[in-house]
């Protein structure tokens, strides 16, 4: 399994992607002087040059070292709401799939509840009653993601269950929690880590999506949908402002989706979702 | 047909959760509406009585039943800041999402099948590679960037179309191809795989003998059939064009449900929040179940 991942050449280059990204974000402040706060009213709006990489914004800060901040905040939402989604929805689809028709019907109505809003609008809803902040922003990209992942969840371990082997356990008197365990779990974990991969991306997307419309995180926190969102006023005059942190949005979600559909290739050539 | 009717009880049923939680939600953090609503300097017995009529003194379990009451008689509640019936004021703005949407999917639709289909078709040279790439990238680049990208490129730098939307065709063509830039990507992506699922199917060989040329049997009896997985994700996709829909809507300025949410959360107008978001999973709901029956026509396996 890892030989063939280290065949697959986009699982690579996209990895290779995320992890300098990753760098990039961790070690920001060792890559840039500026920091992502500061103010320098005489460096206002300049273009990009050697001193400042990406330019300067409307109040002098600079971009380069903004985007790297932006991007810190991006990985975390990438991966914290996805990876308690994930979370959630695994031992929610389980326990519908095998814990009697009851459980099932109240997870199953409850995931088709949380789907059945468009999320963004479900996610206004909570930032109305929550304000916008980052813990606001990761509960409703839990409440937007869990559903999806329960359904996946709940068909997978229902055909894990038909095997003979958990069949021939269940006779000998093995407990559903041990069968859980022992069984069911290991063989979902090629699923999880699709389904994790292919999830970051909307995470992120949302993310921005919320912090451009200026509902999300708020300033002084740094975020690249905020950044885009700041920029908007001097987006014809001044481009690289909001064209900066879309690009390193764009990189980001191509580098996941690429990796998630890699991923399913070599985990999981049979299913589909 | 009795197993529509079970799936229409589940909708229902979904709906009423959908009332619950979005009733929950919006009521999680304690404080009185009415008091923010009218601010400090107004005398206590102003609350008091706007508190009543807002029937906010009432505990939450009876508040939810006046409130469902009222949805099932079509009255969503007064808007605390436009001061206004909340079901007006969405159904003002609906025409212009409807429009929004339909156009999008238009786009996302011809340019989605058309790419998928030169991709299926071509597989493994190219057009595919060059196709495919494309709507990767279609599928991840956020809406608002697509937006401002386009108002940069044809207003801007080109001054073809208008920047914002004033009612006119033409003012509406960027505002759909932003909305419709993903779905252009993902259904472009699943009418490949689908079609080229179909290939070796022996109904494509029936159709052959008959004397179809190859061209002819996939576009005509393939793509029939690549259909089905495409119709059933256009369904689940309105749930994201309407998300997408509150992004395009408050770039281009266009009055629709999207930036009324929008303005809803940012003047605190509880209500007309509670009604917009209620009203948009109303819309999915009925989207699914129009879905389900175009499915049925299309797959007769699917009416058992």
């Amino acid at each position: 399994m890892v030989k063939s991942f280290f065949q697959n050449k986009v699982a690579v280059i996209s990895v290779a992607v995320i992890v300098i990204i990753g760098l990039m974000a961790v070690f920001a402040p060792f890559l840039t002087p500026y920091d992502a706060q500061r103010q320098d009213l005489v460096a206002r709006l300049k273009a990009p040059g050697a001193e400042h990489l990406l330019g300067t914004d409307e109040l002098g800060r600079d971009v380069f070292a903004r985007m790297l901040y932006g991007a810190r905040v991006s990985l975390l939402i990438a991966v914290i709401p996805t990876a308690l989604a994930v979370f959630l929805g695994t031992i929610l689809g389980i326990a519908s799939a095998y814990y009697g028709k009851v459980a099932d019907l109240i997870i199953m109505w409850f995931a088709d509840v949380t789907l059945a809003f468009p999320g963004m609008l479900l996610a206004m809803a909570i930032m109305y009653s929550f304000g916008g902040s980052f813990l606001s922003v990761i509960i409703s990209i839990i409440i937007m993601e869990w559903g999806s992942i329960a359904r996946i969840v709940r068909s997978v371990t229902m055909s894990i269950t038909e095997n003979e082997y958990i069949q021939a356990a269940r006779t000998m008197g093995v407990r559903k929690i041990v069968i859980v365990i022992k069984h069911i779990l290991p063989n979902l974990v090629p699923t999880l880590i699709v389904l994790f991969t292919l999830n970051i991306p909307s995470s992120i997307l949302s993310e921005s999506a919320l912090s451009f419309l200026g509902i999300g995180i708020q300033p002084p926190e740094v975020s690249l949908g905020l950044m885009i969102n700041q920029s908007k006023a001097l987006i014809f005059q001044k481009p690289w402002l909001a064209l900066a942190p879309s690009l390193m949005i764009m990189i980001l979600v191509l580098a996941f989706n690429y990796l998630g559909d890699a991923l399913r290739d070599i985990l999981d050539p049979k299913t589909k979702y | 047909m009795s197993g529509f009717v079970r799936r229409c009880i589940g909708v229902i049923l979904v709906l009423l959760g959908v009332m619950v939680l979005i009733f929950v939600i919006l009521r999680i953090i304690p404080g009185n509406p009415a008091a923010v609503l009218l601010n400090d300097h107004v005398n206590k017995e102003t609350i008091e009585r706007l508190t009543a009529s807002m029937n906010l003194d009432k505990p939450l379990p009876e508040q939810f039943f006046l409130y469902l009451a009222g949805v099932l008689k079509g009255d969503f509640g007064q808007s605390y800041y436009m001061k206004r019936p909340v079901l007006d004021l969405v159904l003002e703005a609906f025409p212009y999402t409807v429009k929004l949407t339909v156009f999008s999917a238009l786009f996302a639709w011809i340019f989605g099948i058309g790419i998928g289909v030169i991709s299926a078709v071509h597989h493994d040279r190219l057009p595919d590679y060059l196709f495919r790439g494309v709507s990767l990238l279609g599928v991840s680049v956020p809406v608002f960037m697509v937006a401002l990208v386009l108002q940069y490129l044809f207003y801007f730098k080109f001054s073809l179309l208008p920047l914002v939307y004033d009612g006119s065709a033409v003012s509406m063509i960027l505002p759909a191809i932003a909305l419709g830039w993903n779905s252009a990507g993902s259904v472009a992506r699943l009418t490949r795989s689908g079609l080229m699922e179909q290939f070796n199917e022996a109904y494509l060989d029936t159709a052959r003998a008959k004397g179809l040329t190859a061209r002819q049997a996939i576009l005509t009896h393939g793509l029939k059939n690549a259909m089905v997985p495409v119709i059933t994700m256009l369904a689940l996709q309105l749930s994201g064009m309407l998300s997408g829909a509150v992004i395009t809507e408050s770039v281009f300025g266009i009055a629709g449900i999207g930036k009324l949410a929008l303005s809803a959360v940012e003047t605190r107008d509880m209500p007309l929040l509670q009604g917009t978001v209620l009203f948009s999973a109303l819309i999915i709901s009925v989207g699914n179940i129009i879905s389900d029956l175009i499915n049925r026509c299309l797959d007769p396996r699917l009416r058992v």
